[in-house]
């Protein structure tokens, strides 16, 4: 009965000892920023968003460890309780390290291109789907006007039927399915 | 028909303004960024030299035409350029000031005493705040500066005789280009 108390407290011994110190080397590996007010705060979790590692080309700042990153991350922390804006900040950084630093290309002729290409296109190919579709329609509708034309659904009927009373059915037979067919076509292509 | 043959031409242009877009991209390496110094003059500062704590060097003490070469004893790609370096120091052809940058001074002085000193003078930056002040992003690289101090052009990447011949020497030497006759 001892004996398992003991091998319990050493347990939890071996426990404690791996918790503090494992613990302790998270702390240290995490820079821990403190920060005046939250809106400070805020800000400094923003642009560490929206700014761009130069070192790490696919990281922004805030999910850097390289160290340039963690300097620039320095910087802006520095800044920020100097009472620098935001412009103030990512004007700074873009003077030295260019527009790659931000993740929002900037609106000039060069990025003309990146900011409206995709609208053009967008605009484009709905111009030419509308003017496609409008081009069956029109193909379609003629065709059917053609046939209305000539023989309406009505007018076949009534024929129809007036010609079977006179019981000449054979001939009769043959003329409704040939227009059947035409007719089904008709709507086929225009559906 | 020709109305057609203009829609079903449409793919094939947007194809052919992608491939030229894209194929400009081609062959450059998106990690090498163009410096936003060009053309401006070296940023102010004072840092103390490598060799001496005590001794400051400014700004105004840098004298283009000179390089200005950004290393650090742990950048393995310093090793393979100091070489050249030693080299091109030695052909008298350019000053070149060191910058080192985010350093251990111990450590730096362990390299410049090992494998020797082709800097004129060596500035040591172990903050790392003038290196961005440079937009400096790694080690190493090479500033070109002419006789106002004034950023020419940025090297990123180890300059070996390639590199001065055919890029910076150019760039601060033009008419040596034609004496030369290449």
């Amino acid at each position: 009965m001892s004996y398992m108390i003991k091998n319990i407290k050493v347990i939890q011994a071996i426990f404690v000892a791996f918790v503090v110190f494992f613990s302790t080397t998270v702390s240290s590996e995490i820079l821990v920023y403190e920060f005046k007010d939250t809106e400070l705060e805020l800000r400094f979790n923003h642009l560490t968003q929206i700014l761009r590692c130069p070192k790490c080309q696919n990281n922004n700042l805030a999910d850097s460890n390289a160290p340039l990153a963690v300097d620039l991350k320095d910087i802006i922390y520095e800044k920020l309780h100097q009472g620098q804006s935001d412009e103030q900040i990512i004007g700074f950084l873009k003077e030295r390290y260019g527009d790659f630093i931000s993740y929002k290309p900037p609106l000039r002729p060069s990025t003309w291109l990146i900011w409206f290409g995709p609208f053009i296109i967008l605009v484009v190919g709905v111009i030419l789907i509308i003017r496609f579709v409008a081009g069956r329609k029109n193909e379609a509708s003629s065709s059917v006007s053609k046939v209305d034309d000539s023989v309406s659904g009505e007018s076949i009927l009534s024929e129809w039927k007036e010609e079977l009373e006179t019981g000449n059915s054979q001939d009769i037979n043959e003329q409704t399915t040939d227009k059947n067919t035409s007719s089904i076509e008709n709507n086929k292509s225009e559906g | 028909m020709n109305n057609k043959t203009f829609v079903f031409l449409i793919p094939f242009l947007f194809f052919v303004a992608m491939a030229i877009l894209l194929w400009t991209g081609l062959g450059k390496d998106p990690t090498k960024l163009d410096s936003q110094l060009i053309g401006k003059a070296i940023p102010v500062f004072s840092r103390s030299t490598l060799q001496d704590e005590s001794v400051t060097i400014t700004n105004d003490d840098i004298k283009g035409p000179a390089l200005i070469n950004v290393f650090a004893s742990w950048c393995p790609s310093c090793y393979n350029e100091h070489p050249y370096l030693m080299t091109l120091s030695k052909s008298k052809e350019i000053k070149i000031y060191g910058l080192n940058y985010k350093d251990e001074r111990s450590k730096g002085l362990k390299f410049i005493n090992d494998l020797g000193n082709p800097y004129y003078q060596i500035i040591f930056d172990n903050s790392g705040r003038l290196g961005i002040d440079m937009g400096v992003y790694g080690a190493p690289e090479t500033f070109l500066i002419n006789d106002k101090n004034e950023i020419i052009y940025r090297h990123v990447g180890i300059v070996n005789q390639q590199v001065w011949e055919e890029i910076l020497k150019p760039k601060i030497y033009p008419g040596e280009l034609i004496h030369g006759g290449r």
